[in-house]
C-alpha cells in the first residue's frame, strides 16, 4: 500500500487504503472502484480525474462517508471509520463535506437561504441565539462571495443563479467546519465564463482556513488549473492509473491512458489543437464494467500493450522515479523501462 | 434559468404567504374552470357554514302545502311533510362538508405519515405495510364500506368520517411513499443527511415541503370521495343517522316514495343538484390546481 | 458566391408574464458554402433560440419580430421565416438538417434505432423500406458503427457518443446542405469527444456541406470553425475568422471568454473568470449591455448601443467602440490571449 505525500510531512488527513466498491446489477456484480490507496494531507488540493464510469464519483462519496466500502479501509484522523458504529461515524460524516454538481438539485427550493444555511449551525450549535447564528451566516456568505449577504437571506434558490447557488452550497459545506470538501464535478454545469472564479473560491479556503479540497472533473484544463501546486489521479475503469503532481502530469504523462487522454483534449487554440500529435489507441470501444479484461484493463486499447505481461498480471500502483517529482503510475511498461509513456510513444 | 431573469437586489417582497396568495389567485384567474370550480367552493362553504346561522331551522312544515312547486315562497319547493326544501338544503350542507373535511384530513394524515416512515425505514416495514396497502386496494371499497357500517353502525358523523377514513388511506399511503422514495436521493436531502440534520429535520424540513401541492390536491380528492361514500351509504339506509343532511333528503326521498310523484321534483333534485354541484366544484378546482402546481404546464 | 444561409438582422422575443424577453436582437451574419461557422455564448446569449429558428423550431412563446433568414440552394433564395408548410418540410433534413444535444433525451425511448430511421425516412417522402434500410446501413457506415448492432439496439443500450453518432447519420439522411449541431460535445467524455469532432472533420471534407455550431465550448470552435460569432445578452458582439478571434480578438467580452478558459497546452497564462453576471434580457440598459463588466467602459459606452464596426483586420467586425483599445492590450501575435495578457 504505497502512499505518496508530496506537500507536507506526516500523518495524512484521510486515506484510501485499498477502497474498493461493488454493486450488485442485474447483469452481475460491478466493481465501481477497485483496490484505490489514495492519502490525502491537511491543506492539499487534489483532482481526481477520469471518464464516466471510471468511478471517480463512487471513490468521492466514498471519501465523503456517503458510500461504505465493500472493500478496504477508510482511514480518518488514523482510525477507520467504518469499524465502529455511532458518533464516530457522524462526526466524521461532517469533517468530509461533498459539493454536489447540479446548482439546480442541490438546494432544497422550498427553503430561504437563510434556512438551508441556519439549519446546521442551530443543529449542531455553532451559534448562541438567532443573532449570532444570523452574524454566522452573513459571514459565510462573504467568505463565499456573496455580497452583500443581506441580498441572499431571505431569497430562494430560483432566485439565483447556477454560480450563486453553487455558492451557497459551499457555504452550507462551511458550515460544520469540515476538514475536506469533495466537489463532484461542481464547476462543469456552471458557465464557462465564471468557472475559474469557483474554482479560485475553493483554493481560497484552502489557502486561508487550511481545508482539504478534493475536486472531481472530467475536464483535463479545469484540473491542470486546480491542481497546479498540487497533484492529480488519473481513473480508469475503477482503478488509479496513475498519480502525479500537475505540471508532470499534463506535459509528461507516465501512463498510456494519461498520455491519450491528454493528447485527445480539444484545446482552445487553433493553432495548437489543428496541428497536435493524436495518440492513437487500438480501439475506441470501453469494456464494460460486467466484463473487465483481465490483466491490466487498459491492454485491450494500449498501443505500449505487450502480450503475455499486460494480459495477464494486473500492474500495481508503483513510484516512478524521474526528474518530475514523486509519481506513481500502474503500468507494467513505464515502470520496467523507468520512463513516462509519453516518452515510450513519441 | 439565467441571471437575466432575477428579481434586481432590493426588489421588495412581501411576506411569503401572502404573495403566494396572491399569485396563486392570479394563476386562477387565467383558469376559468378552477375559477368557476374555486368560487363554488367558496358559495358551497358559505351555504352550509354561514347561512345556518343566519337561516333558522325549521322542524315542522305546513302540512297543507305537500309536495309545492317553486314558489315565492318556497323558491325550491316543499317535501312530503310541507316543509321548505330550501330550508333543508341551507341546513343539510353542513353535516356531509364537514364529514368530507374531516375524513380528507384523517386520510391525508394517516397515508402522509405511514407512506413517508415506510419509505425512509425501509425493510420488513415497509414491506408489510406495503402489502396491507395493497390488500386494501384490490377489496371493492363501497362492500367493505357497508360491511364496516354494519358492524360498526356509526351514529354521529365523526364516527362516519372515522370508518371512511380506515380505507381511503391506502391508495394515497402507496404514493406518498413513492414519492418520498424519489424525494429522499435528492441531493440537497443527501446534504441533510451528511450534516447530520436528523430524521425529524429531514422528514418535515426537507421531504413534505416538497410534496405540498401534492398534498393539498389529494386531499381535495378525498373530499369527493368521502361525499360519495356517504351518500352511498345514506340512500342504502345502512347509517342510523337524524338530522339534516343531503344525503338524507334523498333517503327520505327514496323512502317515502317521493321518486313516484312528479311533484316532488324539487324535492328529490334539490340535494342531487347540491351534491353534483359542489363535486363538480370540487374537481375543477382540483385540475386548475394540477396546473398551477406544476411548472412545466404553467404557460407564460 | 452567394452565402447558403444569409441572416439579416434577425430578432427573437420571448412572451413572458414579465414582458418580453429580448432573446436575439439584430444578429446579421453569412455561411457560405462548405464553411463551418461556430456561434459560441454562454446561457442567455440567445445562440440556442437563434439556431432553432433556423428550421422554424422555436417554441410558440417565441415571435421574430424582425429580419430575414435568407437560404439559398442551386434553384433559388427563399426566406425561411415565410416559408409556406409543405416548403418548410421540404426544407427541413432535405436542405437543413439539426443534430440535437444526445444527451439530452433526443431519442424516443421505446423504439429502436431502425425504427428512428425508418420514422425519419417516412416522414420525408421514402417509403421503400429496403432502400431505407440500405440508406441507414450506408450512414451508420459513414459514422463507424456497426449497422447490425445499432439498428437493433434501444437508445438506452447506446453510449452517449453511439448516441451522437447516430443522431449525426440521422441528419445525413437526405444529404443536406446545411447541418446545425446543438452542443456537440457536451456532456461526452474526452475521448469520445475527440471521435466526434474528428468525424465531423471527415464528413465534412467527403460530403462537403456547411456547418453550424452552437456552444459554450471554444475549443470546438477551434477544432472546427473556419469563422466564429461571439454572442451576449442575445446579439453578435465580435464576427471574425476563428484565428482572428482567438488571437486578436477586439471585443472585451470575447478577450474575456478567452481568458476564463484554461487549457492542458502551453503556459497558463492569466485565467481569470469574467466578474458580474449577464443583464437582464427584458430590462436591457440603454447602451452596451457589456458595460457592468467591461474593464475598458467609458461613460460613452452607455449612452447607445454601439453597432458591428469593422476593425483593423479584414472581414473581422466587433460591436465596440473601444476596439481600438483592445487590440492595443492584445495586438496581432498568433498568441493565445490568455499567454498575451500574462506576459504585458
Amino acid at each position: 500500500m504505497s502512499v505518496v505525500d508530496v506537500t507536507v510531512a506526516g500523518t495524512p488527513l484521510i486515506e484510501l487504503d485499498g477502497v474498493s466498491r461493488s454493486f450488485k446489477v442485474p447483469g452481475g456484480v460491478i466493481t465501481a472502484v477497485d483496490s484505490v490507496s489514495l492519502a490525502i494531507s491537511a491543506g492539499e488540493a487534489l483532482c481526481i480525474v477520469g471518464e464516466s464510469g471510471c468511478g471517480k464519483t463512487t471513490t468521492g462519496r466514498m471519501l465523503a462517508g456517503i458510500l461504505r466500502p465493500t472493500g478496504g479501509r477508510l482511514i480518518y484522523e488514523g482510525k477507520d471509520v467504518w469499524a465502529k458504529k455511532g458518533t464516530d461515524l457522524s462526526a466524521f460524516r461532517r469533517a468530509v463535506q461533498l459539493v454536489h454538481q447540479d446548482p439546480y438539485a442541490s438546494l432544497n427550493p422550498t427553503r430561504t437561504i437563510f434556512q438551508t444555511l441556519s439549519a446546521p449551525i442551530y443543529r449542531h450549535k455553532k451559534a448562541k441565539g438567532s443573532r449570532d447564528a444570523m452574524n454566522r451566516v452573513r459571514h459565510l456568505l462573504q467568505v463565499v462571495g456573496l455580497t452583500p449577504p443581506d441580498d441572499f437571506l431571505g431569497k430562494y434558490p430560483h432566485q439565483l443563479s447556477g454560480g450563486q447557488r453553487q455558492r451557497v452550497a459551499i457555504a452550507r459545506a462551511l458550515t460544520v467546519d469540515p476538514r475536506l470538501i469533495v466537489a463532484d464535478e461542481a464547476v462543469s454545469m456552471v458557465d464557462v465564463s465564471i468557472r475559474i472564479s469557483l474554482l479560485n473560491l475553493l483554493l481560497g479556503l484552502r489557502n486561508e482556513m487550511g481545508v482539504s479540497i478534493v475536486l472531481i472533473t472530467h475536464d483535463l484544463a479545469v484540473a491542470r488549473y486546480f491542481a497546479s501546486e498540487g497533484r492529480i489521479g488519473v481513473m480508469y475503469l475503477g482503478r488509479m492509473v496513475e498519480l502525479a503532481r500537475s505540471e508532470a502530469l499534463v506535459s509528461d504523462p507516465a501512463h498510456p491512458y494519461s498520455a491519450a487522454l491528454i493528447s485527445a483534449i480539444p484545446e482552445a487554440d487553433p493553432n495548437i489543437t489543428r496541428s497536435k500529435e493524436r495518440v492513437r489507441l487500438k480501439t475506441a470501444e470501453v469494456p464494460s464494467l460486467l466484463a473487465l479484461p483481465p490483466g491490466c484493463t487498459f491492454h485491450p486499447r494500449c498501443p505500449l500493450a505487450e502480450e503475455g505481461l499486460c494480459d495477464v498480471l494486473v500492474p500495481a500502483l508503483l513510484p516512478l522515479p524521474g526528474p518530475r517529482g514523486p509519481r506513481e503510475v500502474a503500468c507494467h511498461v513505464a515502470i520496467r523501462e523507468r520512463q513516462p509513456a509519453a516518452e515510450l510513444l513519441a | 434559468m439565467t441571471a437575466a431573469a432575477l428579481p434586481r437586489a432590493g426588489d421588495r417582497t412581501l411576506p411569503r404567504p401572502v404573495e403566494s396568495a396572491i399569485e396563486f389567485l392570479r394563476l386562477l384567474s387565467k383558469r376559468p374552470s378552477g375559477l368557476i370550480g374555486f368560487i363554488g367552493i367558496v358559495f358551497f362553504l358559505s351555504l352550509a357554514f354561514i347561512a345556518p346561522l343566519f337561516v333558522p331551522n325549521q322542524e315542522s312544515g305546513d302540512i297543507t302545502q305537500l309536495y309545492e312547486t317553486p314558489s315565492l315562497q318556497h323558491l325550491l319547493g316543499t317535501d312530503n311533510a310541507g316543509r321548505d326544501v330550501l330550508n333543508q338544503i341551507v341546513q343539510g350542507g353542513k353535516e356531509i362538508i364537514s364529514v368530507a373535511l374531516i375524513t380528507a384530513f384523517l386520510t391525508t394524515l394517516v397515508a402522509t405519515v405511514l407512506g413517508s416512515i415506510s419509505a425512509l425505514v425501509g425493510g420488513r416495514f415497509d414491506a408489510a405495510l406495503v402489502a396491507i396497502a395493497d390488500i386494501l386496494l384490490t377489496v371493492p371499497p363501497l362492500i367493505v364500506l357497508i360491511v364496516i357500517s354494519a358492524l360498526a353502525r356509526p351514529t354521529n358523523f365523526l364516527a362516519l368520517a372515522l370508518v371512511l377514513s380506515l380505507l381511503g388511506w391506502a391508495g394515497l399511503m402507496r404514493q406518498v411513499r413513492a414519492q418520498v422514495l424519489t424525494l429522499k436521493e435528492r441531493d440537497y436531502v443527501e446534504a441533510a443527511r451528511s450534516l447530520d440534520l436528523g430524521l425529524i429535520h429531514i422528514v418535515f424540513r426537507e421531504i413534505l415541503p416538497n410534496m405540498r401541492s401534492y398534498i393539498v390536491i389529494h386531499f381535495v380528492l378525498a373530499m369527493t370521495g368521502a361525499i360519495y361514500a356517504q351518500v352511498a351509504l345514506i340512500i342504502l339506509g345502512l347509517v342510523p343517522f337524524s338530522g339534516k343532511n343531503w344525503a338524507l333528503m334523498l333517503y327520505f326521498a327514496q323512502t317515502q316514495g317521493a321518486f313516484y310523484f312528479n311533484d316532488a321534483f324539487w324535492f328529490v333534485f334539490s340535494p342531487i343538484l347540491a351534491i353534483i354541484l359542489l363535486q363538480l366544484s370540487l374537481v375543477l378546482f382540483v385540475n386548475a390546481l394540477e396546473d398551477i402546481f406544476n411548472p412545466r404546464l404553467r404557460s407564460s | 458566391m452567394t452565402p447558403i444561409l444569409s441572416v439579416r438582422d434577425l430578432s427573437i422575443d420571448y412572451r413572458t408574464r414579465r414582458g418580453p424577453v429580448h432573446a436575439v436582437r439584430d444578429v446579421s451574419f453569412d455561411i457560405a458554402k462548405g464553411e463551418t461557422v461556430a456561434i459560441i455564448g454562454e446561457s442567455g446569449s440567445g445562440k440556442t433560440t437563434l439556431a432553432v429558428s433556423f428550421i422554424r423550431l422555436s417554441p410558440r412563446s417565441a415571435k421574430i419580430t424582425k429580419g430575414q433568414i435568407l437560404y439559398t440552394n442551386d434553384k433559388e433564395t427563399v426566406d425561411i421565416r415565410t416559408l409556406p408548410d409543405d416548403e418548410l418540410r421540404q426544407y427541413r433534413w432535405s436542405e437543413c438538417a439539426m443534430v440535437f444535444q444526445a444527451a439530452l433525451n433526443s431519442f424516443n425511448p421505446v423504439i429502436n434505432i431502425w425504427e428512428q430511421f425508418a420514422d425519419t425516412a417516412r416522414a420525408h417522402g421514402l417509403k421503400d423500406s429496403k432502400k431505407i434500410h440500405a440508406r441507414a446501413q450506408e450512414l451508420l457506415d459513414l459514422v463507424h458503427l456497426d449497422p447490425a448492432r445499432v439498428l437493433t439496439a434501444y437508445p438506452h443500450e447506446l453510449s452517449g457518443g453511439m448516441k451522437q453518432r447516430v443522431l449525426i447519420a440521422l441528419s445525413l439522411m437526405l444529404e443536406p446542405q446545411l447541418i446545425i449541431l446543438d452542443e456537440p460535445t457536451t456532456a461526452l467524455d474526452i475521448l469520445t469527444q475527440r471521435s466526434i469532432i474528428d468525424l465531423l472533420g471527415t464528413l465534412r471534407k467527403k460530403l462537403g456541406f456547411s456547418m453550424i455550431f452552437i456552444s459554450h465550448d471554444l475549443s470546438i470552435a477551434a477544432e472546427l470553425a473556419d469563422r466564429m460569432i461571439t454572442m451576449y445578452a442575445g446579439t453578435v458582439v465580435e464576427r471574425a475568422s476563428v484565428t482572428d478571434l482567438f488571437y486578436r480578438p477586439r471585443h472585451p467580452y470575447s478577450v474575456g471568454l478567452l481568458r476564463a478558459v484554461p487549457r492542458v497546452s502551453g503556459a497558463m497564462g492569466a485565467v481569470a473568470s469574467i466578474p458580474g453576471s449577464p443583464p437582464d434580457l427584458i430590462r436591457l440598459p440603454p447602451g452596451c449591455t457589456y458595460v457592468p463588466r467591461c474593464p475598458v467602459a467609458i461613460p460613452a459606452c452607455s449612452e447607445r448601443e454601439p453597432d458591428l464596426l469593422p476593425v483593423d483586420m479584414p472581414d473581422h467586425d466587433a460591436r465596440c467602440i473601444r476596439w481600438k483599445t483592445v487590440a492595443e492590450q492584445v495586438g496581432n501575435a498568433e498568441v493565445a490571449v490568455a499567454e498575451k495578457i500574462a506576459t504585458a
